[in-house]
């Protein structure tokens, strides 16, 4: 067993440990904490696999500004432990059968598809950011400009809803 | 080297467990990371297929997912404190205005 797998198996179940954990925590402050270890699990594994600036915008991005989001809001709002109602059994059984049969779907598809993904999978070049940046800003120019159109509409329409009502 | 394949198998438990949180909280806001959750669980199929393609489209598409997932998060949460005032609650339960 070499080095990368034993980081690759630590940080996978880091990242399943804190999923399992956001679903079994009954306060929403501790499903928030549980979640951003799961976010900084897969940064690890993102530098695990040579994509130093995706792990960089996950911990930075992800872990610092929509959790703090996240904590802030849970805060604001005072959340409390959730309170348990009985919800109905429709959703209970067939929404747990789904679930499986959907990871199942998934786990099927990707044993189908072993073969294509491990003959591409060769040791290689590792890209660089500076590729990543020449292909956001020359490739991906219009799209990378759309996006901060689309952060300027959500700010706008974070500030109009959450806004009081005027008094008139 | 890793296989590809154990991240996907990463990528799709983390997406499982994602719906399963989503099934089962009653907590709007638990909710709402759990929708999170399998943003991240599909970032981490993006970047595996990316390695093992040795292209870099799959990066850039998750700057793009995280940017997206920001702005969500946004309008989201302005949403969920809109909820939290009108109705006093923060269970999903309560929010059967539509309900006959």
């Amino acid at each position: 067993m070499t080095a990368p797998l034993i980081i690759f198996f630590v940080l996978a179940t880091l990242a399943v440990g804190g999923a399992l954990s956001l679903i079994f925590q009954k306060h929403p402050i501790h499903s928030a904490l549980s979640l951003i270890v799961v976010m900084v699990a897969l940064a690890g594994l993102y530098l695990l696999m040579g994509a130093e600036f995706v792990a960089a915008v996950q911990i930075i991005v992800y872990g610092g500004a929509i959790m703090v989001l996240f904590v802030f809001v849970i805060m604001l709002l005072n959340a409390g432990i959730e309170e348990h109602t009985n919800f109905s059994k429709l959703a209970g059984f067939p929404g747990l059968l789904l679930a499986f049969a959907l990871t199942g779907f998934i786990a099927a598809t990707i044993a189908r598809s072993t073969d294509t993904v491990q003959a591409a999978s060769q040791p290689g070049n590792m890209a660089s950011t500076r590729d990543l940046s020449t292909m956001i800003f020359k490739d991906f120019v219009y799209p990378f400009e759309l996006t901060s159109f689309l952060i300027l509409v959500a700010v706008l329409g974070a500030i109009v809803l959450a806004q009081r009502e005027a008094k008139p | 080297m890793i296989p590809t394949n154990y991240y996907i198998v990463l990528s799709a438990i983390l997406f499982g467990l994602g719906v399963l949180a989503f099934i089962f909280k009653r907590n709007i806001i638990s909710i709402f990371m759990s929708i999170e959750l399998m943003l991240n669980a599909v970032n981490l199929a993006f970047v595996a297929f990316s390695q093992a393609m040795h292209k870099l489209d799959g990066q850039v598409f998750v700057l793009f997912v995280i940017v997206v997932a920001a702005a969500e998060a946004a309008v989201g949460l302005a949403i969920i404190i809109l909820t939290a005032r009108n109705r006093q609650s923060l269970n999903v339960e309560r929010v059967d205005l539509l309900k006959l």
